[in-house]
């Protein structure tokens, strides 16, 4: 449970900050130290059973059939990264606390750190690799909330941008190949996943994955030659740059390589790609870190050679290789952050970064001195500082091992990296430190102590780690390395001082040389210049903006804002692929024996026939059209009775006739006369098209009736009323067996409805209003009004209506009927009052609200089915009993109905507030005036008053 | 039977991609209701056509035909009709904020945001 709490702490905790803003910085800031120290400390207390060699997991079964559970694990590996993770985040906390400044947003930079740091953590205790992906992207998505967090500079949108596309891409890769890796071993756990290294290994499908997953991990750890994002995230704040390129962001990447470790390393491919990738990263990163001339700049490409440093590390495939990468990734995140809050507290005091402008600061800061030399030190591997200790083991590991067909290949290459890493590390130091000072403008001095903290800890562990390494972290490396390699951890102990071998030979040539080319820079600095070298940054804007430019040139042939075309080429395309199913596949008519025809249905099929053919050729006249859509309606309902859907016929019809009036109020609005349309080509390729798709679906109908199929209704069928209490299977169905179903279809329709509502309540509030008023039908209609024998009569309906209404509903659940058809009857029987006694009338006479209504449905609709959970069933499960009622004797009454009820209520006022819009509407038109009285005779004026509805 | 039933249904579609190729709004609309018509048809007659069996559980005997099809064609009658609604209040809007019935954009949104004010 409390693994659980660990993932979660900082995501529930991630609303404190933007909460706690308002009480001030230093509330918003503790509220955020508190969430990570919490979280921390929950994390420590599994430290011993983590350290006894024990995993402690949990797992809560989630979309069992995708193998995607809440499945959480904490090993040596996971419990390290974590502890990095928070420990340094809880640092940065406090650092940021003293960095940002009176006018910044802190109250989101809080809240966004705690969303990576939650993401961070779900990564490295994920027990489920599709979890992990989760968290994974959601790294992907705080990071670029992070490093745009100056989104009002350039440099801030275009990084932020850059390093989401980059990781973005790759985590696209790694969801394609981890779902490999779950295909070929058959499940997502990642513990099942570890156990399974042979049969992936194995699997043909290997190659795949491992090259997917690879893009995935190099693009997050920044490894060539995806490196270029890295150098343009520097445009974060630096707390952030201290967070995410030390202990977080970009060792995602490398833990994701550690963790697969056990089932993808030990075979040719990984080797080969991992062990070259990693060095030239390593190379590449600490060459050009070397010419920088920004502060941050230096430390992003030294950043991305000592991610190469442990990638190479991983290839090698040996544990101790192994042990020697867990060993730098503790060593690198402390000298990192505190460089990296180090160059922030520079920028603070100084207000630059280039290197050029700085230099002589050992007089005006000595403490923050003192702490960049001990931090970059240890960067540059010299004595007695953490960072020693990994680099010697690192050119140990590289000593003895063959690369590229050569034992001196790798060797050779690493000491050169080792070269330049002392060398831009020595630069740091002196460009800021010593020298004359260059830049007279400001007065630095140290910071105050809370800046001063955390970068003055981190120092501090550099040394103690280079000091007392088998005391400090002997036991936690040992634990990681089992972790990693998923079995025994090599013999080995941490010791600073190893006696002379291969690599301190190496490490002192290193030093020397790296002296020598600061001493001679200026020639070395030429020489580099001299070395084209191709631009990452121009690569990845050339082809973005190719992609950007194609996806622009197909989308404006496609979809270039003319609906006509659009639509034609989505029907092209179905045309052709159903085509091209039907031609690959028996498309035939089936051998199921025809229904007879009757010369009744002959007569109604020829109905439906004209009807379409008239709304073709006349749906410039709208009237005709209306009556011929009527028409169409009809013969559908008629063939629903024909054809045994009893339920259907009602809807349909009922359905019809509210459809009706609503295009006859709308045709009110629009254009009366319609133009003569300008068709390319004479509308031969638009009746083509219609013509083919006629064929084509009414084929397909065709070979679909005649052929015989295997229902699954039979269960319904036979379930339906000794556990649905209900013998209209239909209605069962969509109350009680796909409840859901139905419940979300009333969402649709109710939130349809307020949508309608909202864009004409948008039209008569908005910029609207005065041209609505100055609106008129241009129509002329008949001044006598409301002829009273309608009026007469549709009083009298209205309570039969409603019986009718309560009939169907009740019997609904036994017989055709139901909460839909009820409702569509009640709105008819009330679209009868206004439009026989006007609209202004019937509003005051109706005491309910639509909205209501709607609302009101869902909740029953909802309530119902929570009842039922209520009840230890499943959500919207039904019961029914028997009552015997008074009067009435023995009732059967179902749960059901009361869903029912939701259904009905929902789909009233969904109806009728379409509708009722629509006559509002009308009133703020020029032709608009309230009528309240409930009839009236040949009025004074002729103009002012006459009925809206169907007034075309 | 099923004759008439698929030539009914590729009437309709036919009918209904005609009109919704149209350039007016509500000629556009009445298109989508025919191919509403369509679609229901369809899907209803997966579920075969019978005459005479209702889905309405009785004697055990007599012939019924599947209920699914047609519980799935109810709800869409009904949802069939909150599109409608929608698409011709859309419709209306559309009329009174760009002054026609053209269904494409005028140019690039800019331009009718421009015109407006």
């Amino acid at each position: 449970m409390s693994l659980l709490l660990i993932v979660l702490l900082p995501f529930l905790g991630a609303v404190l900050p933007a909460l706690m803003i308002r009480s001030g910085r230093d509330a918003c800031a503790i509220s955020a130290a508190a969430v990570n120290l919490l979280a921390l400390v929950l994390l420590l207390t599994h430290a011993p059973a983590v350290l006894r060699g024990e995993s402690p997991r949990v797992l809560w079964r989630w979309v069992e059939a995708l193998g995607l559970n809440l499945s959480l694990h904490i090993d040596g590996l996971g419990l390290l990264f974590a502890a990095l993770i928070l420990g340094i985040g809880l640092l940065v906390v406090i650092y940021s606390r003293f960095y940002l400044g009176r006018g910044e947003a802190v109250g989101n930079f809080y809240t966004y750190l705690l969303l990576f740091q939650g993401a961070m953590v779900g990564i490295v205790l994920s027990n489920n690799v599709l979890l992990l992906l989760v968290f994974w992207e959601l790294t992907s998505l705080a990071s670029f909330l992070l490093i745009g967090f100056w989104g009002h500079t350039s440099q801030g949108r275009q990084g932020a941008r850059m390093a989401l596309a980059v990781t973005g891409c790759g985590g696209l890769a790694l969801i394609a190949g981890m779902l490999l890796v779950g295909r070929v071993v058959g499940s997502y756990e990642l513990t099942e996943i570890l156990a399974s290294g042979d049969t992936l290994r194995r699997s043909p499908h290997y190659r795949w994955a491992l090259g997917l997953i690879l893009i995935g991990c190099f693009t997050k750890s920044a490894q060539f030659p995806f490196h270029f994002w890295l150098p343009h995230a520097m445009a974060a704040p630096t707390p952030v740059s201290a967070y995410l390129h030390s202990a977080t962001m970009v060792k995602a990447g490398v833990f994701l390589l550690a963790r697969m470790w056990p089932v993808m390393s030990g075979t040719q491919e990984w080797f080969d790609i991992v062990t070259s990738v990693g060095l030239i990263t390593m190379l590449i990163g600490a060459v050009i870190a070397l010419f920088q001339e920004d502060l941050k700049g230096l430390l992003a490409y030294s950043t991305v050679s000592h991610l190469g440093l442990m990638t190479m590390l991983l290839g090698i495939s040996t544990p101790m290789a192994a042990a020697a990468c867990v060993l730098h990734i503790i060593n690198h995140a402390a000298f990192k952050a505190s460089l990296f809050m180090n160059a922030g507290i520079i920028d603070h005091e100084t207000g630059t970064r280039e290197l050029g402008r700085l230099g002589g600061l050992l007089r005006w800061m000595p403490i923050t001195a003192g702490l960049a030399m001990i931090a970059a030190a240890s960067m540059a591997g010299l004595p007695p500082m953490g960072g020693f200790l990994s680099k010697e083991w690192m050119l140990e590991e590289a000593a003895h091992t063959k690369l590229w067909g050569a034992d001196w290949t790798l060797p050779l290459l690493a000491t050169v990296a080792a070269i330049f890493s002392f060398a831009y590390s020595l630069r740091y130091v002196r460009g800021a430190f010593f020298g004359p000072r260059r830049d007279n403008s400001t007065t630095p001095h140290d910071p105050k102590a809370g800046l001063r903290l955390a970068p003055a800890v981190l120092a501090a562990l550099a040394i103690a780690f280079g000091l007392f390494p088998e005391t400090l972290l002997g036991e936690v490396v040992r634990a990681a390395t089992r972790g990693l390699v998923g079995g025994a951890e090599p013999k080995f102990e941490l010791a600073l001082w190893h006696g002379p071998n291969r690599a301190l030979a190496m490490s002192l040539f290193a030093v020397v040389l790296g002296t020598l080319a600061i001493a001679a820079y200026r020639p070395v600095r030429r020489l580099w210049r001299q070395i084209p070298v191709p631009d990452g940054r121009g690569i990845f804007d050339w082809a973005l903006g190719l992609l950007f430019g194609s996806s622009r040139a197909i989308n404006e042939l496609l979809h270039g804002g003319s609906l006509r075309l659009y639509l034609t080429t989505m029907l092209t395309a179905v045309l052709v692929m159903g085509g091209w199913a039907f031609y690959r596949h028996d498309f035939g008519r089936g051998m199921r024996p025809l229904l007879e025809v009757g010369w009744v249905e002959g007569a109604v099929w020829g109905l439906l026939m004209i009807a379409c053919g008239l709304v073709v050729v006349s749906h410039r006249q709208r009237l005709v059209a209306v009556v011929a859509i009527g028409a169409i309606g009809l013969v559908v309902s008629l063939a629903f009775v024909r054809l045994s859907a009893p339920d259907l016929a009602i809807t349909q019809i009922a359905v019809e006739v509210v459809t009706l009036i609503l295009m006859l109020l709308a045709l009110y609005f629009l254009p009366k006369r319609l133009r003569q349309e300008q068709e390319p080509g004479g509308g031969l390729g638009r009746a083509l098209v219609s013509i083919a798709c006629g064929l084509a679906v009414g084929w397909l109908a065709f070979a679909t009736m005649t052929r015989d199929f295997e229902s699954i209704a039979g269960e319904y069928w036979r379930r339906s009323l000794p556990e649905g209490g209900g013998a209209n299977v239909v209605n069962v169905i969509i109350v009680d067996f796909r409840g859901f179903d139905t419940y979300g279809e009333i969402m649709v329709l109710g939130i349809a409805a307020l949508i309608i509502f909202g864009l004409i309540s948008g039209m008569m509030r908005g910029p609207l209003r005065g041209t609505l008023a100055r609106w008129t039908s241009g129509e002329h209609y008949s001044p006598s009004r409301h002829p009273l024998l309608m009026v007469v009569v549709t009083r009298l309906m209205l309570p039969l209506a409603l019986i009718v209404a309560a009939y169907l509903f009740v019997r609904g659940h036994q017989m055709p009927g139901g909460g839909f058809i009820a409702a569509l009857v009640v709105s008819i029987a009330l679209i009868m009052q206004y439009m026989a006694s006007g609209f202004g009338w019937a509003e005051d006479q109706i005491s309910f609200d639509y909205h209501a209504l709607i609302g009101g449905g869902a909740l029953v609709a909802g309530a119902t089915g929570i009842a039922a959970m209520a009840l230890g069933h499943p959500f919207l499960t039904s019961g029914f009993g028997h009552f015997h009622l008074p009067l009435l004797g023995d009732v059967e009454l179902a749960s059901a109905m009361a869903f029912d009820l939701g259904v009905f209520l929902t789909v009233v006022g969904g109806v009728m507030l379409a509708l009722a819009q629509l006559s509002n509407l009308g009133e703020c038109t020029r032709d608009g005036a309230t009528n309240s009285e409930p009839m009236d005779y040949p009025h004074t004026s002729g103009q002012g008053g006459h009925s809206r509805q169907g007034g075309d | 039977m099923e004759w008439l039933v698929a030539a009914a249904i590729a009437a309709l579609t036919a009918s209904g991609v005609y009109l919704i190729l149209a350039q007016r709004t509500y000629t556009v609309v009445i298109g989508l209701g025919l191919l509403t018509y369509a679609t229901n048809l369809f899907l209803f007659a997966t579920g075969r056509l019978a005459v005479n069996a209702p889905p309405i559980v009785g004697d055990p005997q007599a012939p019924h035909t599947d209920p699914i099809p047609q519980a799935l064609v109810l709800t869409a009658i009904v949802i069939s009709f909150g599109m409608t609604a929608l698409t011709l209040v859309m419709a209306v809007r559309g009329y009174f904020e760009s002054g026609g019935d053209d269904v494409d954009l005028l140019g690039p949104e800019e331009e009718v945001a421009k015109e407006r004010r």
